[in-house]
């Protein structure tokens, strides 16, 4: 009898650890979803700004692809006044949806949501609020036929390619690898132009290209730890350089380089500014720059004046300088001619990047 | 009047837990410079017209549906003391499979819905059964099988969608099976709603909410008036005792398993036929774990897991408005962790308490009266209606139940 009992004590007690553990888990990956900008207090003009920016999931903080978002908005700001308004999905991205609409239902116009994984539900949500206008980052709309919806998409492709180039070029061993977030396609555009480039470049070079989480797993973009794993892996097999598109699991990377005496390349903002720690500014070879800030800056202004025309996608690539590599550190001075000339020969078109691997 | 007084503490151990999470919760947001009493008017307040109160009900439910067939798959397994830690990746991959199956075939409406709901349970049956095999032939603890399973359910889901189960056009952004046909989707509910004279809400009620409420009246029937319930809470309660008693345990296992994951093969159905009609790399994630949360709030009881599962969704429709307030959703997560550990924390005191005087009542039964105060505590006289049948029943009752922890 004592038996049964103490054994459902203790039954209940790895309940109770279990759910606290999973619940605490929730809690540490939700990050801040606050909000620290909108001291409009009295903004009652009525053509001032009102921003709504839906975060994609770890929301504000993950000092790549949502910070950059959000440093877009604020330079935006800065020069024409108004609020945002951010939101954060929760992990489960069940809200995404209703997100979007309390946006647009509060009055913030433009309302921006980044990412994707918006893509399924900004068609949805724009056809009940037709007066507002809508734009979301990294989804193709103009096959949608919403008239108050932009897409703001990148060549993510061609800015990967030169990150291949310079890794290529720069290694010694030899080989060099890839750390992808999620086995997205967006994700995949990263690897396969960054493939590209690495064989263009130097054809006898060993790519190891692996990813965090499988595709509908969105765990990839904010897990450094399962980054580091992976990176150190690639470092102890031989590999001196690695590229990471993994959101904010790349400081993982960056750590497992720091460890490794090795070389990375960051992504989307440009990391070796971004950072805080020295030891992983210094193995920060270069950022494949993905200007989510300026085309967000961009598109603000073109709704201040009216001539956002809706219904359509803005495309960013090399040629409008909407990717890029970074060059803080100096570590790829010594061979930017060689970056330039690919540069120039994928903006001509002589050079097609691929954007499947 | 007995039954009323055990419904009332059934109660009231929930509402203190909440009561007293509300608090902790309240102290964390005013902790972090935040006002606690806008958070608790935005979690409160439904909307300003009647559209935005109607819409509100609308998310509410639509969320709570999801949850309270999750807490139901994993009540199952709980009540007879097994942990499935696995109605996670259960009810991923019964999703996609049944995504994948109801946008192959093309069947008259209903039985194609039927079809499609069939597939999801069987599937989620399969893939519980795996950890009940495993813990019967080899002995392996469900919590570690389940668990580890999660993984493998969540990376053969990726492998499906992007390989043979590829719907969606190469190069999309979100990768999606097929969609499913009209026939194969589900009427929603937005007609009662109007019907019933509110205002038309942005969203639509999902349909499924009926086969959440069957379910659930189906599954309270089974535990509580059938050979094969008392078989399993008998078993959860005291497993060598069931097998004493002639209960095959192992059978048992399985079969409880293969239950509790069919159940949750149903959780990822309410969006499936109601909103999305195809599984994609966006489909709602997470609902598995939060079952076993809104299972322990709720008790394991059926319409327990529907009250905690009403409140995780009017929690969880609160995260993005509260951000609007300056508050990071972040204290939704707080406040549903908060009330979890106190119903628990609330659960273990009273289940002491009961034990406590369960033994009390236990040895003065049977402590010799020439003694007087030999179990009792000093100046107690031992109250009428505790006579030998009553302590008898007691001492060998199982303790903990109820009619034992009578004072």
């Amino acid at each position: 009898m004592r038996g049964a009992l103490t054994r459902k004590g203790s039954v209940r007690a790895t309940a109770l650890l279990l759910a606290g553990g999973l619940v605490l888990a929730g809690c540490a990956s939700d990050e801040d979803g606050d909000t620290d900008s909108g001291g409009s207090g009295g903004g009652g003009g009525g053509d001032e700004l009102r921003i709504g920016l839906a975060y994609d999931t770890g929301g504000r903080g993950d000092r790549s692809f949502n910070d950059s978002a959000y440093a877009g908005v604020q330079a935006a700001i800065d020069e024409l006044g108004g609020e945002v308004q951010e939101f954060s999905p929760n992990d489960g991205g069940s809200d995404r949806v209703e997100g979007l609409a309390n946006l647009a239902d509060q009055g913030y116009d433009p309302v921006i949501a980044v990412g994707f994984a918006y893509g399924d539900s900004i068609g949805e949500v724009a056809e009940d609020f037709p007066d507002t206008t809508f734009a979301i980052i990294d989804s193709e709309v103009a096959e949608l036929g919403i008239d108050n919806v932009t897409g703001i998409v990148f060549a993510e492709e061609q800015g990967s390619f030169l990150a291949g180039v310079a890794a290529a070029l720069k290694s010694t061993s030899g080989q060099i690898g890839f750390v992808g977030g999620v086995e997205s396609p967006l994700i995949q555009k990263f690897q396969a132009g960054y493939e590209a480039g690495a064989r263009a470049a130097r054809p006898d070079i060993v790519i190891t290209s692996e990813y965090i989480s499988p595709a509908g797993d969105f765990s990839g973009f904010n897990d450094p730890a399962r980054g580091q794993i992976l990176a150190q892996g690639m470092y102890d097999a031989g590999a001196d350089i690695v590229y990471h598109a993994a959101g904010g699991s790349g400081t993982g990377v960056f750590q497992a380089a720091a460890a490794s005496g090795k070389l990375a390349i960051g992504v989307d903002s440009d990391q070796y500014e971004t950072v805080d720690d020295p030891a992983q500014q210094a193995v920060i070879m270069t950022s494949m720059l993905k200007r989510v800030d300026n085309a967000v800056e961009a598109f603000i202004g073109d709704f201040a004046e009216g001539n956002v025309e809706g219904g359509t996608d803005i495309r960013n690539d090399l040629e409008t300088e909407g990717v890029g590599l970074s060059t803080s550190g100096g570590q790829i001075d010594d061979i930017q001619t060689q970056i330039d000339e690919y540069r120039d020969q994928i903006i001509s078109g002589e050079i097609t990047v691929p954007t499947t691997p | 009047m007995s039954a009323l007084r055990r419904a009332g503490l059934a109660l009231l151990g929930p509402l203190l837990a909440l009561v007293v999470a509300l608090v902790i919760s309240g102290i964390v947001i005013a902790s972090i410079g935040e006002d606690p009493f806008t958070a608790l008017e935005v979690i409160t307040n439904l909307g300003e017209t009647p559209a935005a109160e109607v819409q509100s009900i609308v998310v509410i439910l639509n969320r709570a549906v999801p949850l309270f067939l999750a807490g139901l798959a994993v009540s199952i397994a709980f009540r007879m003391g097994l942990f499935n830690i696995g109605v996670e990746g259960q009810y991923r991959l019964a999703t996609i499979l049944a995504a994948a199956a109801g946008a192959a075939v093309n069947l008259p409406a209903p039985l194609h819905v039927l079809f499609i709901i069939v597939v999801a349970m069987a599937v989620g049956a399969v893939w519980a059964g795996v950890v009940a095999v495993l813990k019967v032939t080899r002995g392996v603890s469900e919590v570690i099988s389940s668990i580890m399973l999660n993984f493998v359910a969540l990376g053969l889901a990726g492998y499906l969608l992007t390989g043979p189960l590829r719907g969606s056009a190469e190069g999309a952004g979100i990768v999606t099976t097929a969609e499913i046909p009209e026939s194969g989707r589900f009427p929603d509910l937005t007609g009662v709603l109007t019907g019933m004279g509110l205002a038309e809400p942005r969203s639509e009620l999902f349909g499924f909410l009926v086969v959440a409420v069957v379910v659930g009246v189906l599954v309270s029937v089974v535990l509580s008036r059938t050979r094969f319930g008392f078989d399993l809470r008998a078993t959860g309660l005291s497993p060598s005792a069931a097998t004493a008693s002639g209960v095959d345990t192992r059978r048992m296992v399985i079969s409880t398993m293969l239950l509790s994951g069919a159940v949750a093969g149903l959780i990822g159905l309410p969006d499936l036929l109601g909103a999305d009609y195809e599984y994609g790399t966006e489909f709602t994630a997470g609902l598995g774990f939060l079952g076993i949360a809104v299972a322990l709030l709720g008790r394991n009881s059926p319409l327990g897991i529907a009250l905690a599962a009403l409140l995780f969704a009017v929690l969880d429709r609160a995260a993005p408005l509260l951000q609007f307030e300056d508050i990071p959703a972040s204290v939704v997560t707080i406040i549903q962790g908060t009330i979890v550990l106190a119903v628990v924390v609330a659960n273990e005191i009273a289940r002491r308490l009961a034990r406590r005087s369960a033994e009390r009542a236990g040895a003065r039964a049977t402590g010799s009266p020439p003694d007087g105060g030999g179990g009792g505590g000093p100046g107690t006289p031992p109250t009428p209606d505790v006579g030998p049948d009553g302590g008898h029943r007691t001492y060998t009752g199982v303790p903990g139940e109820p009619e034992g922890a009578r004072p």
